[in-house]
């Protein structure tokens, strides 16, 4: 079964809108924040309307209502990421808290887990800025060294000095699934292979991949994985940390306050069990219900479909964009290990390149949605030599018509800006 | 928000390139977009203070077109001006910038800078048109502040 595209974008009631002087819509801009279908929408607005209640507290019906649709809806993202426990998914607020979460307790604990001075943090030179600015942070504070994998001109990770890199000394090693900006897709058995040899913990930045490619935590071998929802059709709001049950059990707790805590007396506390441990105070339900809902849309489509679908899409763009003359796609040229976001340069005869600030603001008059910038990954704009780029990006409801809006679009940028 | 004169700034900047003669030289970049300005200003008896001329303002710059012909937009405005009428201009184009595209600028004071108009309706876009605005605020109060100390060095010996 493959994906039927026109029967999802009907979901999706935003791609109806017209935006500027009346042009159809062209989202581009997943990799930011994909859109809701109706069904999440649904399932926030029926929350509120007839379920809301705190949870876990009240022994009245809404009460238990809201429980159970909360705790319901992290039963649906253990089953999505094949968990062996429910009580392995943290919520969160988004992928950044779930990492600093993993990165501030890392950075706290006692042995063997804690971070001290003569101890190795590796993350990679592709990493989103929210998986390199809690390992600064931590690093600093604890005396650790962070360490890291450079990158490829091909806009893949270099694992030549792997060995070197993730040595005897290293700890921690936090490396992220797909790139937000190049749409490389990392070689993570590798990488975790090295990582456990040298008895270091893993962490897995799975914000691009979860939306777009059967996601099974099991089958990664990591210790700690982390993804928001609204990259996968969810809302804002809600993010996911799974991790061990061995080692959340043993690792001090990361904000305190309501729900994480067993006994509390005026001198100390004693902590709840996982999940809720790392659940302090009154939680986002109605986004947890929300993002349950996109997993069971997700489900419904089957993410082979979905990963088959935008692997299609990807080609697809790939081929349109290397047509445009003066067009460099920054990252991995073919669709091989390749996401759903391609980013590039775009130059024109006489005037040389045209500033992605430019080239973003001309495709939005023309009704194209896409992000421009360093999209939260500086180091790796800063590797290839760009200031920025202009990044398109894909999911379930993207159609061969809108890569060929953008290339229309993009030689509309050329003549505009040209000379 | 491309006007035509925007368009022809971008494509033959006026006073581009760096001059050796300068009395104060900054760099401002716009971390959002990575726009970055490199700006040297040159004064004619800086000891007058603001009343000192404005004999020129030459610069290297990077990033799009809306902060590459605002300096070069900029430049023409400012140079040949005393430094208390140039920083009225500038202070003219912030409040342009910061109109949320509810005014259009006076044409006598600004000139070409009333293309700009169009630019303060995109918030994302109004520090790029700026930045050559700041950096020149910045280096004529530098080069201002760097002739008083020679001259109290002076006064002194």
């Amino acid at each position: 079964m493959s994906l039927d595209v026109e029967g999802v974008r009907k979901d999706f009631p935003i791609l109806e809108r017209k935006v500027g002087d009346g042009r159809q819509l062209v989202y581009l801009d997943s990799a930011a924040s994909s859109q809701k279908p109706r069904q999440v929408i649904d399932a926030m607005t029926d929350y509120y309307e007839r379920h809301h209640s705190n949870v876990h507290r009240g022994v009245h019906a809404l009460a238990e209502e809201a429980t159970a649709l909360y705790e319901g809806a992290r039963d649906k993202v253990a089953a999505f990421i094949n968990a062996p426990d429910r009580s392995e998914v943290i919520f969160t607020k988004n992928s950044s808290e779930a990492l600093n979460l993993v990165a501030s307790v890392l950075g706290w604990a006692g042995e063997p887990y804690g971070l001290g001075p003569g101890d190795r943090v590796v993350i990679t030179q592709m990493e989103h800025h929210s998986n390199i600015v809690p390992w600064q942070l931590t690093t600093q504070r604890s005396g650790a060294e962070l360490a890291w994998l450079n990158l490829t001109d091909d806009g893949r990770l270099d694992l030549s000095n792997l060995e070197q890199v993730i040595d005897e000394h290293t700890k921690v090693v936090s490396v992220v699934h797909v790139s937000n900006i190049l749409g490389t897709v990392n070689p993570l058995d590798v990488i975790v292979r090295r990582a456990h040899d040298v008895g270091a913990i893993v962490v897995v930045d799975a914000s691009q991949s979860a939306p777009h490619i059967p996601l099974d935590v099991q089958a990664l071998g990591a210790d700690f994985v982390a993804f928001t929802g609204h990259k996968m059709l969810g809302p804002t709001g809600i993010g996911v940390l799974w991790g061990r049950a061995e080692l959340l059990n043993e690792l001090p707790p990361f904000l305190g306050g309501g729900e994480m805590v067993g006994t509390v007396t005026m001198e100390g506390s004693t902590y709840a069990p996982i999940p809720h441990k790392y659940e302090a105070g009154t939680m986002p339900i109605a986004e947890a219900v929300g993002l349950g809902a996109a997993v069971d849309y997700l489900n419904a489509l089957g993410m082979e479909n979905v990963a088959a679908h935008e692997h299609e899409i990807v080609e697809y763009a790939l081929q349109r964009l290397k047509s445009v003359e003066g067009l460099r796609i920054i990252g991995p040229q073919s669709a091989e290990a390749h996401g759903a976001a391609i980013s590039f340069t775009l130059e024109v005869a006489g005037l040389g390149e045209i500033h992605p600030h430019d080239v973003g603001q001309v495709l939005d008059e023309q009704g194209i949605a896409v992000r421009v910038g360093q999209h939260c990954a500086r180091p790796v704009c800063v590797r290839y030599g760009v200031p920025a780029t202009t990044r398109a990006s894909f999911s379930v409801y993207t159609t061969k018509a809108e890569i060929d809006v953008l290339v229309e679009g993009l030689e509309h940028v050329k003549r505009f800006f040209g000379a | 928000m491309y006007q035509e004169i925007i368009l022809d700034h971008y494509r033959h900047p006026h006073h581009k390139g760096l001059r050796d003669e300068f009395g104060a030289e900054v760099h401002h970049v716009n971390p959002t977009c990575g726009d970055e300005v490199t700006l040297r200003v040159h004064l004619t008896d800086p000891r007058r203070g603001e009343d000192a001329m404005v004999r020129d303002v030459s610069y290297e710059s990077a990033g799009c077109s809306i902060s590459q012909a605002s300096a070069s937009v900029m430049a023409d405005l400012v140079i040949g001006k005393s430094v208390g009428e140039a920083l009225k201009v500038g202070d003219a184009f912030l409040e342009l910038m910061q109109s949320k595209g509810a005014a259009e600028g006076d044409e006598d004071v600004l000139e070409d800078a009333v293309a700009f108009a169009g630019v303060s309706k995109f918030p994302a876009r109004v520090k790029c048109a700026l930045l050559s605005w700041m950096a020149f605020k910045d280096a004529s109060a530098q080069a201002l502040a760097a002739d008083a100390v020679r001259q109290t060095k002076e006064d002194g010996q």
